[in-house]
């Protein structure tokens, strides 16, 4: 028997005349995802994607898993690939869902027929095929409203397709439909997350991480790498660079008054990733900023941040609260790893008393104190690149 | 060149051990319990292995059995106790700073209804007889002491405590969390006087995955670990070969505790001494501490700035223990060390290995780092 994968892809269809790009795009992206697998083929039509492998050894429960989280999927489903002779459908669908239909106490049958030349019409294709599964799963009971299992039966052009209940998908937009981002993440709980809702609507990330040796240590880089990790099995493979931020703290904690530290340090921070963010041909940088949060983070500092940040700054955890955040995080599995104990550079020459209403012009007046040109230009042009794949061995 | 001075955590293997483990991956990979040709010479090298941690330990063969880790063997040797001697009382008496592997065992037991006393630590970071004396009482029914503690190398008065407790009558049992001894220590049971031991082959430049609890002759613990009845039927599981064969090459490679440990003595000394000429580096551990381990601090400059410093420049040092952030160390605490100290307390352990140039390397860094973090 011949199994394949059916992506459907909801949101898509909303897009108009965009439709095929976005669909190409998607396509492009499980095909990219799956292509350590083996070799799949696609097709296209009615809002669904089906994703043919070309062998039959083909490992389709990871092939599942990994659809599940590619973004642009509303849901997904394995189902069998049978010819369109009328017995055929009947025994395949009973011996497809075998086990399913032994599992459960309640089902119905739903079937769909978009070749009208075939010479069943749907309603009887459900009857027949429903008759059929009952006769020989006596234990079962019909329920058209709550049904435990629902059997699908596709009728399309070239054939036929046999699927139980439906997987609910990533949702969201295909990686690469609405530009790229530069993501900056620092290893906490809030930045992960970030990358990935912006991720969800599209957006392509690249990231930048500031590491401080030695007053931040390898484990923290480390685990900034397996924190994205987490985030490319839905983004896809991340450009992560390392920008080493020593010096440039050095310089602020020996040139600026100290309840302004952080402040300068993510100017400096926004800066080098809008150099960044050039040089990746980014629209916009990501944080995982939320209001209030920290003091770095009131609408004051906020706002001074982004007076050095060169694109637009992208905060989608801005109005959410930790518990909210917490609740993603663990959802994309980045929470354990977030919350490991090591220091990152933003707890580096911490202020005991920050300033919670600065002002931009307070800033620049502060920072005018020395020129940082050289010291960002340095930091941004040696920072290591390393692609973060979704798979470690593939580094 | 990379200098390694956090043996208490882990140690390089020896050629010994290296060879030895080899062996038993490509021609000894025989199951002990096979009758065949392969089985019997598997079934030789547990035996010559078991014969080699004996004689370093310091007893019989037939009391040397096999563990995982050392983890596994304080396990065994507190639930076991406990689950012997359950009838006869509930309360055991432990120390205040023991490692986690006793401590947690200890936890679970209280939560069972056991009553658990920790000997408070003395300014020397040891505990103290006379506490014990007033803590032994009649329905004590195991006392389980460190040896060498793993954090500063304060040496607890084991024999003295074990005497006590045999003369109390109570009937205790005595355990002893040896790992951080063994090899630099004379830790011979039936000198010290316990029942059972636990001893590790990572410490010991053998390979991790092999540990042993010594278990006094005629004392029968009940087994947790159930199944084809290896290791005298306390750890059922094939045997580890490899690593128990290199467990066994190691102990063999183990020098005279004696000579070695004066040999350490002096290298320590000296490095104190030399430390004397920067009054911003201060000593945590207490003088007549294990020489193979030294606890520093550098006011000033937090623990894990120094040792990613250190390690930057080749130089592998550890803080207190495998510390948590934002716990202080128990054991600089009980010794009376004050907050910022322990905030930039380092651990710096030795092996057998360690030579003088090693440790004028590191001060030479240590110095360097006092002027480059400290202005």
């Amino acid at each position: 028997m011949k199994e394949v994968i059916l992506v459907k892809d909801g949101e898509l269809a909303l897009k108009g005349l965009n439709r095929s790009t976005f669909e190409d795009k998607l396509i492009k992206n499980i095909r990219r995802r799956l292509s350590h697998l083996g070799k799949f083929h696609f097709e296209k039509a009615q809002s669904t994607i089906s994703v043919m492998p070309e062998n039959g050894d083909t490992d389709l429960d990871e092939a599942a898993e990994i659809i599940g989280k590619v973004f642009g999927i509303v849901g997904y489903s394995r189902a069998a690939l049978c010819d369109k002779d009328f017995d055929t459908i009947l025994k395949t669908a009973e011996e497809y869902l075998y086990n399913k239909l032994e599992a459960v106490r309640t089902f119905k049958v739903e079937s769909k027929r978009s070749d009208k030349k075939f010479p069943y019409k749907s309603p009887e294709i459900s009857r027949e095929a429903g008759a059929y599964i009952l006769k020989r799963h006596p234990h079962l009971k019909v329920d058209v409203h709550n049904p435990d299992l629902i059997v699908y039966i596709e009728v399309r052009d070239r054939y036929t397709f046999i699927h139980g209940n439906q997987e609910k998908g990533a949702g969201g937009m295909p990686v690469g439909t609405n530009g790229k981002g530069m993501l900056l993440i620092s290893g906490g709980i809030d930045s992960p997350v970030a990358g990935w809702m912006m991720a969800k609507r599209g957006i392509e990330l690249a990231a930048v991480h500031f590491a401080s040796p030695p007053y931040t240590s390898k484990r923290a880089e480390m685990k900034v790498h397996e924190l994205l990790r987490k985030v490319a099995q839905y983004s896809g493979r991340i450009k992560l660079y390392t920008v080493r931020f020593t010096e440039i703290q050095e310089a602020i904690r020996d040139n600026c008054p100290e309840d302004t530290f952080t402040l300068v340090m993510r100017r400096h921070m926004m800066r080098i990733a809008s150099m960044l963010a050039e040089k990746e041909g980014c629209q916009a940088l990501i944080t995982g900023e939320s209001v209030g949060q920290v003091a770095s983070q009131t609408i004051y500092a906020l706002g001074c941040t982004d007076k050095a940040a060169a694109y637009p700054v992208f905060r989608p955890c801005i109005g959410m609260d930790k518990t909210e955040i917490i609740e993603i995080s663990r959802k994309i599995d980045t929470f354990d790893i977030s919350i490991e104990p090591y220091e990152d550079c933003c707890t580096v020459f911490t202020p005991k008393h920050p300033k919670t209403k600065p002002t931009p012009e307070l800033l620049e007046e502060t920072e005018a104190v020395i020129d940082w040109t050289e010291l960002l230009k340095i930091a941004a042009e040696t920072a290591e690149i390393r692609y973060i794949s979704l798979r470690e061995d593939a580094e | 060149m990379d200098i390694y001075l956090d043996n208490s955590a882990t140690t390089p293997l020896c050629k010994p051990a290296v060879d030895a483990m080899y062996k038993m991956m490509t021609e000894t990979f025989g199951n002990p319990s096979s009758k065949h040709k392969p089985g019997n010479d598997a079934f030789d090298a547990l035996k010559k292995a078991r014969r080699r941690v004996a004689d370093a330990i310091g007893c019989n063969t037939e009391e040397v059995y096999f563990t995982p880790s050392g983890t596994t063997a304080n396990n065994t040797a507190i639930f076991g106790a406990a689950r012997l001697m359950g009838r006869r009382g509930k309360r055991i008496i432990t120390t205040s700073l023991e490692h986690p592997s006793v401590k947690e065992p200890m936890k679970r037991l209280e939560s069972m209804g056991y009553e658990i006393v920790a000997l408070p630590t003395n300014r020397d970071g040891k505990f103290s007889l006379s506490v014990l004396r007033s803590a032994l009482t009649p329905g004590t029914i195991l006392v389980s002491m460190m040896l060498v503690n793993n954090e500063i190398g304060a040496i607890n008065p084991i024999a003295d405590a074990a005497a006590m407790v045999k003369n109390s009558n109570c009937g205790a049992l005595i355990h002893c969390d040896a790992v951080q001894g063994f090899g630099k220590l004379d830790i011979k049971p039936s000198k010290l006087g316990v029942d059972l031991l636990t001893v590790s082959s990572h410490k010991i430049h053998g390979p991790k995955g092999a540990g042993a609890l010594y278990i006094k002759k005629g004392l029968h613990l009940p087994a947790y670990i159930l199944g084809g009845g290896q290791e005298n039927g306390m750890f059922s599981g094939t045997e580890a070969t490899p690593a128990i064969a290199g467990f066994g090459a190691a102990a063999a490679a183990l020098p005279s505790p004696r000579e070695q440990l004066a040999k350490t003595k002096k290298i320590r000394d000296d490095f104190i001494g030399m430390l004397g000429e920067n009054n911003r580096i201060f000593v945590n551990s207490p003088a007549d501490a294990l020489p193979y381990v030294i606890n520093i601090s550098i006011p000033g400059i937090p623990s894990e700035v120094l040792i990613n410093y250190l390690s930057d420049n080749g130089i592998y040092v550890s803080a207190g223990s495998a510390c948590k952030k934002g716990r202080r160390s128990d054991v600089l605490t009980a010794i009376g060390i004050a907050p910022q100290r322990i905030d930039s307390a380092i651990r710096i352990s030795l092996s057998r290995f360690t030579t003088a140039e090693d440790m004028c390397a590191l001060y030479t860094q240590l110095n360097e780092a006092t002027k480059i973090f400290l202005r």
